[in-house]
């Protein structure tokens, strides 16, 4: 394992994310209540780019570093988990603000208290893997 | 370099998490900071309840160093990299949050009405912290994926489970934000 590398991917993610705002409740409400571009600005043009980049990635016949094709693997055929697990996350989502990226990058910024909601989206995960079996997919 | 303490417009900030997206796959890895919460129990031994714990996370070791610098990341942006610009957030979304009891929205990153210590110390307080961290962590791996996983990654792959991801986590943010969120708040 390169951790160097990686190191540094999770730093230059932490530094966007904090200037793009992106962490921040109030941009995510604002969002919500489609009062500004800017959080669809920024998600827009992130999967735009991202289209084109693994269009291009995989059209070339690159390999990654570890010599495969590039290949995302493909989530499962499913409707009903992809929905209301979604929308579950989504209530969440706008109560505190923090998605599972930023609850990490939050803590970097000074807010501790963030360390409450990231046990507590352990604990939640937890609950879903005990669950699983009896949870419609 | 004055740039680069102000705020990022969101052409600037939307590529370059493409580029993050990019590097991950072309390390034969993927974007997703989910995965991590699902490694961590299994770490805490989570293992013993689920079989859904029970894999080799130790193959998932290079995304916990994705966090580890995230959070360095974070310590960076505001320490070096910020001029304490307030957010420009639209005029109305202030207003519409100073009825539901914050005032000052956009002077810091996050309310102090929901994550100032005064405010968690109260039982509403961590109910609210607490909430949102399960539904996250719950919600997210029951639909595979979060904001990066599936809103970034997924999308850009063109993945229809994705979209059909992002258009929950709408319907989960829109009920919370315009119905329940005036109650939990609203006086």
């Amino acid at each position: 394992m390169k951790i160097v590398r990686y190191l540094l991917i999770g730093i230059f993610f932490g530094i966007v994310l904090v200037k793009s705002e992106a962490v921040s409740w109030y941009r995510i409400i604002e969002m919500f209540k489609f009062q500004s571009f800017h959080m669809y600005g920024i998600i827009g043009s992130a999967v735009t780019l991202g289209v084109i980049a693994l269009w291009l990635m995989k059209k070339s016949g690159m390999r990654n570093t570890e010599g495969t094709p590039i290949h995302l693997i493909p989530k499962d055929k499913s409707f009903i988990k992809y929905l209301a697990g979604g929308s579950i996350f989504g209530f969440g989502w706008a109560l505190g603000g923090a998605c599972p990226g930023p609850m990490y990058i939050l803590v970097g910024t000074g807010v501790f208290s963030m360390l409450i909601v990231i046990a507590a989206a352990v604990l939640g995960t937890f609950v879903y893997g005990i669950l699983k079996d009896k949870l419609p997919h | 370099m004055d740039f680069l303490l102000k705020p990022w417009p969101w052409y600037v900030s939307g590529p370059l998490i493409t580029l993050v997206m990019v590097i991950l796959v072309y390390f034969g890895k993927s974007f997703g900071m989910s995965s991590n919460l699902r490694t961590l129990c299994s770490i805490g031994g989570a293992g013993k309840y689920s079989d859904f714990f029970r894999y080799d996370w130790k193959a998932y070791r290079w995304n916990l160093i994705v966090v580890l610098g995230a959070i360095i990341g974070g310590f960076i942006a505001v320490t070096f990299l910020s001029d304490g610009s307030p957010i420009a957030l639209n005029p109305k979304t202030v207003s519409d949050l100073q009825e539901l009891g914050f005032q000052n929205a956009g002077a810091s990153i996050l309310p102090p009405e929901i994550y100032s210590w005064d405010a968690v110390f109260s039982l509403k307080g961590i109910a609210i912290l607490v909430g949102a961290g399960f539904l996250v962590g719950f919600g997210t791996r029951y639909a595979g994926g979060c904001t990066s996983g599936h809103a970034i990654s997924g999308l850009s792959n063109l993945q229809w489970p994705s979209l059909i991801a992002v258009i929950g986590f709408f319907i989960g943010g829109l009920i919370m934000t315009h119905f329940l969120l005036p109650l939990i708040f609203g006086t």
